[in-house]
């Protein structure tokens, strides 16, 4: 539903449809690396936000909401509920909350795969930033269709 | 470490999160929400009760967060002040918990009220028991987005308009307390309170440390609702629905009110200082300026808010004077201030719901109708003037004594005269609402779902709660006297945090 002020514009179109699932392996890819480097899943979760906010530059409220086929809400609360449980695995182990637990997993042709807590925590930080600022965004978006 | 203590020390933090989180996943539910509102802010009660007993029994508790050892990582500090007001805060929220099932309206649910409140609790025990200066910042923002959401739920005009004020003040605390805890961190190296007060214990004469204690006057001054920068508080607590009034009322100005009790006793020691001459005078003009600004109001909650302020007054004279003494009376003044004043909004909100409005001119007449609700509101209302034997006059008689001992004579005498002009501002809310006839074309009762009796279980217990810190004061003084000389005495403390690594 494009608004009158609002110019269908071929460039953005097609570029959005390359740029959008770039950006989604992007963020993924910031998410993975923020364990030691410079990344992690506050940042990861802007870039995803960011594109699912170009992609909303070119279609509608609608279909935003079909591309990421669940509410921001059930990002949040979900995001939240992962990130506080990473912390409080721990405890069950007697450790105090949020201690960091690693396991080493061997995957096929891969290596070697160290997984932990603090990557859990990550992705839950992940989902709560893409919840929240689409939460947002759509919001706003749907106050100004309305 | 023992994972009780860990456990015990991180659930008052961890409760709420959860419930907060769950309520979010379960936000299609309004019944579920409710019931994880009551469940979680009463496991949060029960929690904080158990957290209490075990401080008073074993001494402070410390957790350190990711298993990181102080003072490189994360502490959560519980002494005994920090465990009351954990406590008074499981109270607090478990009767707004309960009293929102009767008057929080479907669109407010809607929007996410009870992940809201349970992210305020969250963040109002976190800093509570947080033993790092950068995280007391970080669970004082938690509080502050939390507070404007609620704040702001409905967005009705006159809400705007105080969460306008409200959030501008805050902000501009908050940026002052980011660059104290800047300067601090340059000038010392660490940011774990602990350390802080072991590394600056030789340089309170140092003009740049004597500098950052006067920012953290101006940072917490403005949270606690102190003279001069009160004016956020009277301009917005009025706002938002009677529930969130009243968790604020109880909490927020109290997190100031505790940091600075734990800033000017652990890090900077008031001693004979210039800091200590300011806190005196601030806690005079405080008082005063509450109470005289009550006094021009005729409308129930604004009465309320300014009283708030002349309350806050008592507090930092407690810490002020700092004597034994008079930090026994500013701890007992908390316990006992926060349960009346949480209960005195509830209160209004009754009122309001019998008779649609908050306006003293439209109101009256209540005695006659329902004077059993008269006998509630008598009761924090002559509290909160301090009349024997309700919980009030012990939190003013201990003060007072020690304004007298410490022979800060202008300051008892502000006290006094206070205390009578809050008497004054409680008979005139009862000669308005509860004696006179409901005048001619009031407004209509407000039109709302569901019976009061929720409403009214909850002020029993808020009142009767009153009615047992004044009765069984004894052993409340004994608290606060543990209390005190935990806070004068920092070794304590600082060998709790540092030592045990």
């Amino acid at each position: 539903m494009n608004m009158p002020n609002q110019p269908d514009s071929l460039i953005l179109r097609v570029t959005g449809h390359f740029l959008l699932p770039l950006l989604i392996m992007f963020s993924l890819f910031l998410l993975l690396r923020g364990h030691n480097e410079p990344g992690g899943g506050f940042i990861g979760g802007l870039v995803a936000s960011a594109a699912i906010a170009l992609h909303l530059f070119f279609t509608d409220v609608q279909s935003a909401r079909r591309l990421i086929w669940l509410d921001p809400r059930d990002l949040l609360g979900w995001g939240l509920t992962i990130a506080i449980a990473s912390g409080v695995i721990a405890m069950f182990s007697g450790l105090p909350f949020l201690s960091a637990l690693w396991t080493e997993l061997s995957v096929p042709m891969f290596g070697m795969l160290k997984i932990g807590t603090p990557l859990m925590f990550d992705i839950g930080v992940y989902l709560v930033v893409i919840g929240t600022v689409l939460n947002i965004l759509l919001s706003l978006a749907e106050a100004e269709d309305a | 470490m023992n994972s009780a203590v860990a456990l015990q020390t991180t659930l008052p933090i961890l409760i709420p999160l959860i419930s907060g989180a769950l309520s979010l996943v379960l936000w299609r539910s309004r019944q579920l929400q409710r019931g994880i509102s009551v469940l979680g802010t009463g496991a949060l009660m029960i929690a904080s009760v158990w957290l209490l007993l075990s401080v008073y029994a074993d001494g402070i508790q410390v957790m350190y967060a990711g298993n990181w050892p102080a003072p490189f990582g994360i502490v959560l500090v519980a002494d005994l002040l920090s465990s009351i007001m954990v406590l008074l805060t499981g109270i607090t929220g478990l009767a707004t918990a309960v009293y929102s099932l009767a008057t929080i309206s479907k669109t407010h649910e809607h929007y996410g009220y009870y992940p809201l409140m349970h992210l305020l609790l969250a963040g109002v025990n976190g800093a509570f028991l947080t033993g790092d200066i950068f995280n007391l910042y970080v669970w004082f923002e938690v509080m502050l987005v939390a507070s404007f959401a609620l704040l702001i739920l409905g967005g009705e005009r006159a809400q705007m308009e105080g969460a306008i004020k409200y959030v501008t003040l805050n902000l501009v605390s908050s940026a002052i307390f980011l660059s104290a805890i800047g300067l601090l961190y340059g000038l010392t190296g660490t940011l774990n309170m602990a350390d802080l007060a072991v590394k600056l214990a030789d340089h309170q004469d140092n003009p740049m440390v004597q500098v950052i204690a006067m920012l953290f006057l101006m940072a917490f001054g403005i949270k606690a609702g102190a003279f001069p920068l009160f004016f956020w508080l009277p301009a917005s607590y009025h706002t938002p629905r009677v529930a969130v009034s009243s968790l604020f009322a109880g909490l927020l100005t109290k997190v100031g009110v505790y940091a600075l009790f734990r800033v000017f006793t652990l890090i900077f020691p008031l001693g004979d200082s210039l800091t200590r001459d300011l806190l005196l005078g601030m806690a005079g003009a405080t008082m005063l300026v509450g109470v005289l600004g009550a006094a021009a109001q005729f409308e129930f909650r604004r009465i309320l808010s300014f009283h708030i302020i002349s309350q806050i007054g008592y507090m930092l004279m407690g810490l002020a004077l700092y004597t034994p003494l008079a930090i026994i009376g500013g701890v007992f003044y908390i316990i006992h201030h926060i349960i009346v004043k949480s209960n005195l909004f509830l209160i209004s909100g009754l009122v309001y719901r019998l008779q649609g409005s908050y306006d003293l001119k439209q109101l009256g007449g209540v005695w006659r109708s329902h004077p059993m609700i008269g006998v509630l509101f008598l009761i924090p209302a002559l509290s909160l003037a301090g009349l024997p034997p309700l919980s009030g006059f012990f939190g003013k008689f201990i003060v007072i004594k020690a304004g007298v001992e410490a022979q800060q004579w202008w300051l008892v005498g502000v006290a006094l005269l206070v205390g009578l002009l809050t008497l004054y501002s409680m008979t005139k809310i009862w000669a308005e609402v509860f004696w006179k006839a409901l005048p001619e074309g009031a407004a209509a009762p407000a039109q709302q779902r569901g019976g009061t009796s929720l409403m009214v279980i909850t002020i029993v217990a808020l009142s009767t709660m009153t009615v047992l810190i004044g009765v069984a004061a004894e052993p409340v003084y004994r608290l606060a006297e543990h209390t005190a000389s935990q806070l004068l005495d920092s070794q304590a403390y600082i060998q709790s945090v540092m030592g045990v690594n």
